[in-house]
């Protein structure tokens, strides 16, 4: 069996050689338009931040300290980060069970699951955003509904409110966060689940002691995608949510489009790139830590 | 919630009975175990040989309770555990991957049982240390279970099934991982912790070498069926059905008919060319069309004709250990298998005739029945 399995993987072995030779190469055009279209666009983001002047004439702090001088800015940061976590709580609090359903399904019926969760990702955002006004409108379904109940006698206000776009944003984002935590959930080895039965464990201590742990890498995926996605929403964020709530993706559009005050627009996404990578760090760190048993 | 002995494990508890009874299981439409009953005696080893889609698997899961069943009982000393979900049964199971949780160091896994039933303290970590001992491992606790051989994984599978001093043990293809020197020095250690014990224990395998070494007594399934119920020499050397005795070790086949009886005695004539005298069997009157199996090593060669002997055309020889196994063919074309120790080995010049020897006992089956097309 051993003289059989040399056999096989020495010439195999070879292979690898040559081919970890030419890795770099592979991976040189990704790297050019890497560049090219994403580190070079970035370091001119950075330059302009420091122009103290709209016609980016004067250099300086100016713009750095105008942005961060506003305690109105820091709310809008502050807000911002706090509607990415909201939807991050509400994209697993839905989605996780809807994972642990979608692993006892039948393979026919995970089709139809698959099919309806990725569904949302088929449509444009701009469709996707209408049809939730249209669901959250005062004449909306959920407010007629609701009304029909009797549940409540007047309408809720739901549009331009914080509650109808995390709603709406948990809905759009919901396949970040299902397909990595399907495609890790799906690797579980099934036998897992009844040897800890097997062991005399409930239902919820094999869920808290097994799954979630083994399934932690895609969770941290999910939460990561989702929270990057949701705090830079910029058409649900304005379109749902309004000009009455401000995120820092609009504060962005209104310097750079309608103001045309590029270097604070500039200060701005800085803000908003540094402030999602932090909590994305923290968050993959934690994750990394809470599943380095499972790698190998 | 039982109390765990404070003895060590050279205190072998009485085990169980476990009683399976006209069981049925079905996926949808098909039937995957058919009727089948089985009393094991406390303290057996049983186990539950046959191809794969058998039905010995999810026989198995149904007495663990991840399959339900839509007919028959399963009773541990006479009560039915029926109605119990899997979590509440006190089965340990050793599965084929060992199912080792991979987030947990060794003596997690081992503990995992223990913690679940409410257990905390040092009880535990005695309890712990005791079992990896018992399974030779005691330095590899904090280990994780990627960092462990096949052989070690398996240890730890059962030290973790044997932690909670369960009612039955099953193995489901425990060994199928392993190779082939470690799979035997595993069977080894498994049968001594079984001994020790005195456990109750289900062996699902396909293996029948693995069934015959470490069984008390083989259930051998098909179609989801138990073909034949017995022990591993009873089944080798007096086979109930034709599956049964081609499922265990080799044989040849050799088609025939009834011609005679006298008391005892039938007069069967193989279509090889002889006319054999062997034991009658019920229901295989003058004139049956059967099928006489005989094992390789129930034949003998000889260079002349005798009166119970047929002329064969020899073929190749195969060295295989302390043995030379020949090939040859029948006039009717049938292949035929002989066997014999190497040192007294015929030669191809001595290799005309085939006869059967003086004390062996065949088998007599008969033919065109629907267990005749396996």
């Amino acid at each position: 069996m051993s003289v059989a399995s040399t056999a096989l993987t020495s010439p195999l072995r070879g292979e690898e050689k040559r081919w970890r030779l030419a890795e770099w190469q592979l991976a040189l055009p990704l790297t050019l338009a890497f560049s090219a279209l994403f580190l070079a666009p970035l370091l001119l983001l950075v330059a302009t931040s420091f122009f103290n002047d709209d016609k980016i004439t004067q250099p300086g702090f100016a713009s750095w300290t105008k942005f961060f001088g506003d305690p109105f800015n820091y709310k809008v940061i502050f807000d911002t980060l706090l509607l990415g976590l909201k939807t991050v709580c509400a994209t697993v609090v839905i989605g996780y069970p809807l994972a642990l359903v979608f692993m006892d399904l039948s393979p026919r019926l995970q089709k139809v699951l698959l099919f309806v969760i990725i569904m949302p990702m088929l449509l444009s955002v701009v469709v996707r955003t209408f049809a939730w006004i249209v669901v959250l409108g005062r004449e909306g379904v959920i407010n007629q509904g609701l009304m029909w109940l009797g549940v409540i006698s007047e309408p809720l206000r739901l549009l331009q409110t914080e509650l109808g776009l995390v709603i709406s944003l948990t809905q759009i984002e919901m396949p970040l966060m299902l397909l990595p935590l399907i495609s890790v959930m799906s690797r579980l080895d099934p036998n897992l689940r009844d040897a800890s039965a097997a062991l005399g464990a409930s239902r919820w201590r094999t869920l808290f002691t097994v799954i979630v742990p083994l399934s932690m890498p895609g969770l941290v995926a999910g939460c990561l995608l989702v929270f990057a996605s949701s705090t830079t929403a910029f058409i649900s964020q304005t379109v749902i949510g309004g000009v009455r709530l401000i995120y820092l993706p609009l504060v962005i559009w209104q310097q750079s489009l309608v103001v045309y005050n590029w270097p604070l627009a500039a200060v701005a996404s800085l803000s908003l790139v540094v402030s999602v990578l932090s909590i994305i760090a923290a968050l993959s760190y934690l994750g990394r830590r809470s599943s380095r048993h499972l790698q190998g | 919630m039982q109390a765990l002995a404070p003895a060590s494990p050279q205190v072998a508890p009485a085990g169980r009975t476990l009683d399976v009874d006209d069981l049925t299981v079905r996926y949808g439409a098909a039937v995957a175990v058919d009727g089948v009953s089985l009393a094991i005696e406390p303290g057996e080893v049983v186990a539950l040989l046959g191809p794969s889609g058998c039905g010995k698997t999810t026989l198995l899961r149904v007495i663990a309770g991840f399959v339900r069943q839509a007919g028959g009982r399963v009773l541990v000393d006479g009560a039915g555990i029926d109605h119990l979900p899997a979590n509440q049964r006190n089965v340990g199971i050793v599965f084929q991957n060992y199912a080792l949780f991979p987030h947990m160091t060794v003596s997690e896994n081992v503990a995992y049982g223990l913690r679940a039933r409410g257990q905390r303290g040092t009880d535990v970590g005695q309890r712990v240390e005791r079992m990896l001992d018992m399974v030779k491992l005691g330095a590899f606790r904090e280990r994780l279970p990627r960092q462990l051989s096949g052989g070690q994984q398996q240890r730890v599978a059962l030290a973790r099934a044997l932690a909670v001093e369960p009612q039955i043990l099953l193995l489901d293809e425990p060994f199928a991982a392993l190779d082939r020197n470690l799979r035997l020095d595993m069977q080894i250690e498994v049968k001594r912790l079984q001994r020790q014990l005195g456990l109750t224990t289900i062996l699902v395998t396909h293996d029948q070498d693995e069934a015959m070494s470490v069984a008390d007594r083989i259930a051998v399934m098909n179609r989801g069926r138990v073909e034949q119920f017995d022990t591993p020499v009873a089944i080798y050397d007096r086979p109930q059905t034709l599956f049964v005795n081609g499922f265990i070790g080799t044989t040849n086949l050799l088609p025939g008919k009834v011609t005679g009886i006298v008391g005892d005695t039938a007069t069967v004539a193989i279509d090889a060319g002889a006319a054999l005298r062997l034991p009658a069997v019920p229901g295989l009157g003058a004139g049956s069309l059967v099928i006489l199996s005989v094992r390789p090593e129930q034949l003998v060669l000889s260079p002349v004709a005798t009166a119970d002997s047929w002329p064969i055309e020899p073929g190749l020889s195969l060295p295989l250990g302390s043995q030379l196994v020949h090939e040859a063919r029948t006039v009717d074309g049938a292949a035929l298998k002989i066997v014999e120790p190497r040192r007294r080995a015929a030669s191809e010049a001595q290799r005309r005739f085939c006869a059967l020897a003086p004390d062996a006992r065949p088998s007599l089956f008969p033919r065109s029945t629907s267990s005749a097309t396996e």
